[in-house]
């Protein structure tokens, strides 16, 4: 997995990322979409909302319902996967949910939801995080408050050796795996998940790897976000007084 | 100290504006002294509170605000209104007749029907009920002629423009009456289809480019100039 050189079988070096493309806002249909490519993944995420939930009584008097369902394309593995939402997929649903929840002000807005689908279309490992990343974007870009874009990645342990984003041989053959995601604006972790073992020195060194990847990741997110909207940073010099 | 981005930068969720003696203004947050955008959109200032103008947004429901709707549903109090918004809203019958009415003897489908468009205001709205409609003042009620079209909400104080300019160059260049809803959606009605194509076009394009400078003259020239090649 880790040749004599410290080249990874992808020709990575321990601390580096697989190359990350974003595309924002191509889904005519949805409030607002964005796709990510992170290596060999590729996945489509479509927000829907604010709007009134269905089915009713799910609604909270006291705030918005974010719900987020991730599911994998038939297509999207090696062997063909049964469409129907597996046990993984409906685990993934939920820790997507929660990581992004604290970055909605869903406090403002009481007895509507807002509904993100995310579809893998090809998956090679690290999933979740593109996800996280990818469904952070599409909020930004559906206009919905967010405090913060969140930002995932993950780091691990394979053949001994503390390394960044592991794609999926790495997971299935490395001793562990350890995906977080942060608001990088407070630091905050709104995921952390690990598997297999770690020591405490490890745990320490992979954390903060995964933080320092999240920080890349973070930098590209806000890119692509900004590159979204170029013709309007090209205006800097305009007029936006007279709107009050 | 205070500290202010500057003016008409594009602000991404979760950068730091502004900082010091500032109010948190629409689309914005506060955490201590400092204000943090939560939209994509451009940094605006009116007197001490700072807001971003948002890129895309959805309309939430204020007291008072003049919305256009589409009826889509009927109940036994009244109607059920789409205004754009996440909450559906309600418009009473009562309200609408102005009296006490009688589902045996009253044809509520008479004065509105599925479909329907209305004009009307937001009379009651809070985090715990619906918002509630009025059509009770002049000029309020169901829309009989004219055609809508829809642009951004948070684009809205564009087209109305400094005062009104804007909205009353466009009416007069026009010729069109110019509704304005401020749920996004803008009534055009005038005399001739071709005049009102002509306003739709020109409030799109007010929208497209809503942050340049100088748009009021160059929409007057645009539709100056396309005036013209309608008479030739």
């Amino acid at each position: 997995m880790i040749d004599e050189a410290g080249f990874r079988f992808d020709g990575r070096r321990w601390d580096e990322l697989r190359p990350i493309k974003f595309d924002i806002g191509m889904l005519e249909k949805a409030n607002g979409s964005a796709y990510i490519e992170w290596g060999k993944n590729k996945i489509l995420v479509g927000v829907f909302g604010p709007r009134e939930v269905h089915p009713r009584h799910l609604s909270r008097v006291d705030k918005a319902v974010f719900r987020c369902r991730y599911h994998m394309a038939p297509f999207s593995t090696e062997e063909r996967k049964n469409p129907a939402p597996s046990r993984r997929e409906i685990e993934l649903s939920k820790i997507i949910t929660e990581a992004i929840e604290p970055s909605v002000f869903t406090e403002l807005y009481p007895r509507i939801g807002i509904d993100v689908y995310i579809e893998v279309l090809q998956s090679d490992g690290g999933t979740r995080c593109a996800s996280i990343t990818a469904t952070s974007l599409a909020l930004a870009d559906a206009g919905i408050p967010i405090r913060d874009l969140v930002v995932a990645c993950a780091s691990g342990k394979v053949e001994g050796q503390i390394v960044l984003d592991l794609s999926n041989m790495e997971d299935q053959k490395g001793e562990a795996d350890l995906p977080i995601a942060i608001m990088p604006r407070t630091n905050e972790v709104s995921l952390l998940q690990m598997d297999g073992n770690l020591t405490e020195d490890e745990f320490d060194k992979a954390f903060k790897l995964a933080i320092e990847g999240c920080r890349k990741v973070y930098s590209l997110q806000k890119e692509s976000l900004r590159n979204k909207y170029i013709s309007l940073k090209e205006a800097i010099n305009t007029e936006v007084k007279s709107e009050e | 100290m205070s500290k202010l981005t500057n003016l008409k930068e594009l602000a991404l969720p979760g950068d730091l504006i502004a900082e010091g003696d500032y109010n948190e203004g629409k689309n914005t947050y506060q955490e201590e002294n400092k204000i943090y955008s939560s939209m994509v959109g451009l940094v605006n200032q009116t007197g001490k509170t700072v807001n971003i103008v948002a890129i895309k947004g959805f309309y939430m429901p204020v007291i008072g605000d003049l919305v256009i709707g589409k009826v889509v549903d009927i109940r036994m109090s009244g109607w059920i209104v789409d205004i754009n918004a996440p909450y559906s809203s309600m418009l009473f019958a009562s309200d609408a007749l102005g009296r006490s009415f009688n589902l045996r003897r009253d044809d509520m489908t008479a004065f509105l029907d599925l479909g329907d468009l209305i004009l009307a205001k937001i009379n009651a709205y809070d985090r715990t009920r619906d918002p509630t409609l009025s059509i009770k003042e002049k000029g309020l009620g169901k829309i009989k002629r004219g055609q809508i079209c829809e642009i951004e909400p948070s684009k809205i104080p564009r087209i109305i423009g400094r005062k009104g300019s804007m909205v009353t160059m466009l009416k007069r260049e026009t010729d069109c009456y110019i509704t304005i809803g401020q749920n996004g959606l803008i009534l055009v009605s005038g005399q001739k289809p071709e005049l009102e194509f002509l306003a739709i076009e020109a409030i799109n394009m007010i929208e497209k480019d809503a942050h340049t400078e100088g748009l009021t003259d160059r929409i007057k020239e645009f539709i100056k100039m396309k005036k013209e090649k309608m008479i030739s």
